[in-house]
């Protein structure tokens, strides 16, 4: 251990300005507007992003709509097109779409489907559980599989730390498909310990699980190790071994809290990240969900079908990263600091 | 051994009274397969009521000895002593889990900064009671009850509702308290405390003083580690002084203080800043090369005029005003929070005024926007608290100072011949140019950031906490170069500074800030012997008392 | 024998390079190869059909095995190589130029602008890559030209909100401030400070982009909307060999090892390279 120069000490005591914060409450609720406020944002921009998006198909919109219901791809007369023209409004200004597109997100419609002939929520609706129970399944998984391997191979020497994260670093560069598919012809094939197709209920989610948990766990790891080691060498573990903890000790009760703060704050983003890894997932294990809903879509170029799939997630990933950052607001602004 | 009272009389015991005994200590590190001796041959005894105090600069060894004590000296070492007894036990020989046992239990050990070294995520209250509970004392009820006790005996007000908060919800002289009262929470015979007053304010620094004292009085020893040789008088009977891993010199502070034999000893006493020490040197260096002297302005040249600063709905400056003239130093003391940082960076023009006015060279400077104030920037100019963070990570000394020269219409010759100049007025060598600020000290960090200030031959130099990150024996050299410079080349500095040594031995007139406001305002001499202002006298009387003259005897 | 101190210093420098380097190298020299001279490392015609040798398991006639039509496995991946590459390393550029332009404008423009561009990224970093990679698939139609830009622009916001970031830590360094007391010129901060200070990790995070992209291009590839068969391309063979998981594993199995070493080759580069710089640092 080098003795600490008195650099950085002398530092600390000159840099923090006395706070003189005004009264809590209020703080906190001025900080939650600040934070709804701009997630409010975000989502407006979300939905702009995702109507610009639908009008982006080359060509005649009623066109490729008809030609998408019909099978066929050829040129229509107006006559034809004129239904189609009416139920999506298609002769209206830009303008015109775009705020009735706007006030359908709000009241929670995205538009009717190119393809079917009904609400593209409703198609959504029908497959989103399994792929929500699917997605938070796998989050478990991963924060129990980062703990365990972070809290074991962190700041135990450079030998055992390199090899951590070389694991985390491996792990968290594997496509889902490439994981999914040795899983499966491992675990399911090979040894018959999980079914091969579908399988409703715990036996056929865990395989899929651990695809998506294995590389979120290993990259919420990176960050995770960094925060334990960093949270190693602070003054104040030092003073808990100065009161006689032991290693283990002070692993669990003072540096695991510290070190887990940049992956909650990356929970909104993993929320995201799974429901769209579900989409290779459900494809290998044949399993039901808004995967093979979105895969069938893009197919068939069916717009609002894929937009408002790609929209919701966005929503989801917003909505939890403001729950995340309020809740951190509430307990300790200054965790978000560290 | 706890203390379960304070001991009557000590010369009463019939047996060795020594708590602990060093004899020879050396601890090593294994560093990519080489070893390196970084304590060589620390030998103490330590009885009860007795305070014995190491001191050193960096890098002297001071808190590798220290943690080798608790068993704590890292992965990488070797700790080896011919004696080393703690209540007459063998620890060379103690298991992790005799080591476990001692700590917190027979010896309590103080860090540094309780803002870093109390757990910012847990209450106070846990931390406190967690060596209670790591030693299996009492039941829950009993150590809540004993937590309260203890915050009662260092002084913290209203202790129920204290325990329940974090450490930064609580002030900073709270804290420590806090923070000592973790330490002794099974009244540990032996404590050790490691820089406990560094990086405070000088008001919170004396409570812990006064704490450690109390302690003494309780019949515990004290191991204090500090570099602050004030510090260290007040409370210490015995001193080693280090240097590099070795002892220099050991003995009882009068004789160490007073009639110091080593040269380093010598230096550390004289390098110590303060009002007595104004006008003479503080080191031994070299006095630089005299300097051309840049027109001494006329009149005033920097000048302030109730200045007002708000962050956030709180006025961080408020109605600051000063008069700098040339060639003159006005130091800016206070404590942390004061608003002295903010008026230096508002005197720069590198933070927007609230209110008021600053001029520089008798020139509007504050009203003007920035496109008109870099024609004037040149003579003003700024030395950072620390430089390394203030320069280019990518760019060697050389082209630091070569960018510094900008602004001048220059020959490249000119331009090089003008860097060499302004490195030998700093003292350092020409090698210096062509490395890498990382791979520099920090005195010799300083001197390259003391030299961009001077190149563009600046009227007025802004040093902020310039000093206060080095060692004290670097400090006086360059305390010692800033006087010369000013000597030679008639600048005028405007000094900040927390440490009230610094600002008096620097300084022709003070300026004292708490919260934002100046409070009071005079020479050293007023301060120190006529402090009129209640904020003033608290903190002149917090100074500890070094008198190096009280100790011949 | 000579000790590494005998050795001269650059010498010795490079002989301590971890050994994890040293393969990852020599697996792009490998790479690099397979794209501009096919023929020297394949063993045999990729386009051969030979279906009396069809779903063969990897041998010692045919290295990776055989596909459904009898096609060396082995020779295709290496055939392979040069589009999935190709579309590696335009989606990688397309990717971080996307990400220069807005981090840097995010990070340096007036307020206005710069908190409308801030927002803008924020809203595209809400949606998650491949989900973004798979509209534009859905708009324009599978290809590879669409791949390199659904990958491009999937991963761009990540890496925009990573330049943003830099930028921001550069402008309120204490350098910056330094050069805004000696009186530099706004214009010449940003070049020769802020910049230069913010797009220095640029290098090591375009072999990481490249590791991403190649991934992701295989991705959507894998769900049928990348390159088809019977092209070479290694995303191609992985949608190939969709039909084939349980009979012949290998098809799928073997290709994804290949990108799954190219992505773990790019990234060992990478993160040398980040980690040199930050040693320079230190």
């Amino acid at each position: 251990m080098t003795p600490t120069s008195l650099a950085s000490s002398a530092t600390v005591a000159q840099e923090v300005p006395a706070p003189r914060r005004p009264s809590r409450p209020r703080a906190i609720a001025l900080t939650i507007a600040r934070k709804v406020a701009s997630a409010l944002v975000v989502l407006w921009g979300a939905a702009t992003v995702a109507f610009f998006a639908q009008t982006a198909l080359p060509g005649d919109r009623a066109t490729t709509i008809f030609n998408i219901r019909a099978g066929q791809a050829q040129l229509r007369t107006p006559e034809e097109l004129a239904p189609i023209n009416a139920e999506f409004g298609l002769q209206n200004p830009l303008i015109v779409q775009y705020v009735d597109y706007l006030r359908g997100v709000v009241g929670g419609t995205f538009g009717n489907s190119y393809q079917q002939y009904r609400p593209v929520t409703d198609i959504i609706g029908e497959q989103l559980g399994a792929t929500v129970i699917l997605s938070l399944t796998a989050i478990l998984f991963s924060w129990v599989l980062m703990i365990v391997w972070v809290t074991l191979t962190a700041g135990r020497g450079p030998r055992l730390g390199a090899i951590g994260s070389l694991v985390d670093v491996v792990a968290a560069g594997l496509p889902a498909y490439w994981l999914g598919i040795i899983l499966l012809l491992v675990f399911a094939l090979g040894l018959h310990w999980f079914p091969v197709i579908g399988g409703t209920g715990l036996n056929g989610l865990i395989l899929p699980a651990l695809t998506l948990a294995i590389p979120l766990a290993g990259f919420m790891g990176q960050s995770t190790r960094a925060e334990f080691e960093r949270a190693l060498d602070q003054p104040f573990v030092i003073s808990a071994r100065m009161r006689g903890m032991g290693d283990t000790g002070v692993r669990l009760q003072h540096v695991l809290r510290h070190a887990i703060i940049p992956a909650v704050t990356l929970s909104g983003w993993a929320l995201g990240a799974t429901l769209s890894g579900a989409v290779i997932v459900e494809a290998i294990f044949s399993r039901p969900g808004i995967g093979s809903v979105l895969v069938s879509a893009v197919n068939a170029q069916d717009l609002p079908v894929v937009v408002g799939i790609v929209t919701l997630v966005a929503v989801v990933y917003v909505v939890a990263n403001l729950i995340v950052d309020i809740a951190y607001s509430i307990i300790d602004p200054r965790l978000k600091a560290s | 051994m706890t203390i379960a009272e304070p001991l009557a009389d000590v010369d009463g015991l019939d047996w060795p009274a020594a708590r602990l005994t060093v004899e020879n200590l050396r601890v090593a590190f294994t560093v990519d397969g080489a070893r390196r001796e970084v304590v060589r041959g620390v030998s103490f005894e330590l009885t009860p009521g007795e305070c014995v105090a190491i001191v050193g600069e960096s890098g002297s060894g001071k808190s590798v000895t220290a943690r080798s004590l608790v068993g704590l000296t890292g992965r990488n070492a070797i700790v080896e002593a011919d004696v080393l007894e703690l209540h007459h036990e063998d620890a060379r020989s103690f298991t992790p889990r005799q080591w476990r046992t001692v700590r917190g239990r027979d010896v309590g050990f103080i860090l540094q900064d309780a803002l870093v070294s109390l757990d910012p995520l847990r209450p106070v209250r846990a931390e406190i009671e967690e060596a209670l509970r790591l030693h299996r004392w009492g039941n829950r009820a009993a150590r809540y009850a004993r937590v309260i006790d203890l915050l009662t005996r260092v002084g913290v007000p209203f202790p129920e509702v204290r325990a329940r908060q974090r450490p930064d919800q609580l002030s900073g002289g709270l804290r420590q308290r806090a923070l000592i009262a973790s330490a002794i929470a099974l009244d540990p015979d032996i404590v050790i405390a490691d820089e406990p007053t560094t990086a405070l304010d000088v008001t919170v620094q004396a409570q812990v003083l006064s704490e450690l004292e109390a302690m003494k009085r309780r019949g515990a020893s004290i191991i204090l580690i500090s570099h602050d040789l004030s510090v260290v008088a007040q409370l210490a009977d015995q001193i080693l002084v280090m240097r590099g891993g070795e002892v220099l010199e050991q003995g009882t502070a009068a004789e160490v203080l007073g009639s110091p034999k080593h040269e380093y000893t010598k230096a550390l006493i004289a390098a110590v800043p303060s009002e007595h020490t104004r006008g003479s040197a503080l080191s031994l260096g070299e006095s630089p090369l005299i300097v051309e002297h840049a027109p001494v302005a006329a009149g005033p040249v920097l000048e302030a005029r109730d200045l007002v600063k708000t962050f956030s709905g709180n006025r961080a400056v408020d109605g600051v005003s000063f008069t700098l003239g040339a060639g003159e130093t006005i130091g800016i003391v206070g404590e942390s929070g004061s608003g002295k940082s903010t008026t230096a960076k508002l005197a720069l023009g590198l933070e927007t005024l609230d209110g008021g006015t600053v001029r520089l060279l008798d020139q509007d400077w504050s009203v003007l926007p920035e496109r008109r104030r870099r024609r004037l920037r040149p003579s003003i100019s700024v030395v950072y608290q620390d430089p390394l963070s203030s320069f280019d990570p990518r760019w060697n000394v050389e082209r630091i100072l070569l960018d510094a020269l900008r602004g001048q219409r220059l020959s490249t010759t000119a331009r090089n011949e003008r860097v060499r100049e302004l490195l030998t007025q700093v003292g350092l060598p020409v090698e210096v140019l062509q490395r890498f600020p990382l791979k520099l000290s920090g005195g010799q960090r300083q001197r390259v950031a003391i030299a961009r200030a001077l190149a563009p031959r600046p009227s007025v130099i802004v040093l902020d906490e310039a000093v206060s990150a080095l060692d004290v024996t670097i400090q006086a050299q360059i305390l010692d170069l800033l006087v010369a410079l000013q000597k030679a080349s008639g600048v005028s500095y405007l000094f900040i500074s927390h440490d009230l040594g610094v600002i008096s031995h620097l300084s022709d007139r003070v300026l004292v800030m708490k919260d934002g406001v100046v409070v009071e305002e005079g020479t050293p001499d007023d301060i120190f012997q006529r402090p009129q202002h209640p904020y003033t006298r608290e903190l002149i009387a917090s100074i500890p008392v070094f008198d190096p003259a009280s100790f011949v005897s | 024998m000579t000790t590494l101190t005998a050795l001269p210093p650059r010498t010795a420098r490079i002989l301590r390079l971890p050994l994890g380097l040293y393969l990852a190298l020599a697996f792009v020299l490998l790479l690099v190869i397979a794209v501009l001279a096919p023929q020297l490392l394949a063993t045999h015609d990729p386009f051969a059909l030979a279906y009396a040798e069809a779903l063969q398991p990897p041998s010692w006639a045919h290295v990776f095995g055989t596909d459904e039509s009898g096609r060396d496995l082995y020779s295709r991946v290496i055939f392979g190589a040069r589009d999935s590459l190709t579309i590696g390393l335009g989606a990688a550029s397309v990717s971080l130029s996307l990400a220069v332009v807005f981090g840097a404008l995010a990070g340096l423009a007036p307020k206005p602008i710069a908190v409308v561009v801030d927002r803008f990224i924020e809203v595209l970093f809400a949606f998650p890559s491949l989900l973004i990679a798979l509209l534009l698939v859905a708009i324009l139609g599978p290809s590879a030209l669409t791949a390199v830009f659904a990958v491009g622009l999937g991963t761009a916001p990540g890496y925009a909100r990573m330049v943003r970031g830099q930028v921001l830590a550069a402008r309120n360094s204490g350098y910056v401030e330094a050069a805004t007391a000696l009186g530099h010129s706004r214009w010449r901060i940003i070049g020769a400070h802020i910049l230069p200070n913010a797009l220095r990790p640029l290098v090591a995070i375009f072999a990481l982009s490249v590791g991403q992209s190649i991934v992701w291009a295989s991705s959507l590839s894998f769900l049928g909307f990348g390159v088809a068969p019977p092209a070479s391309e290694w995303g191609a063979l992985l949608d190939a060999g969709r039909a084939y998981i349980t009979q012949a594993g290998w098809l799928i199995v073997i290709p994804g090892l290949v990108i799954v070493a190219v992505a773990l080759a790019a990234t060992t580069i990478g993160r040398h390279l980040q980690n040199t710089l930050e040693k320079g640092e230190k």
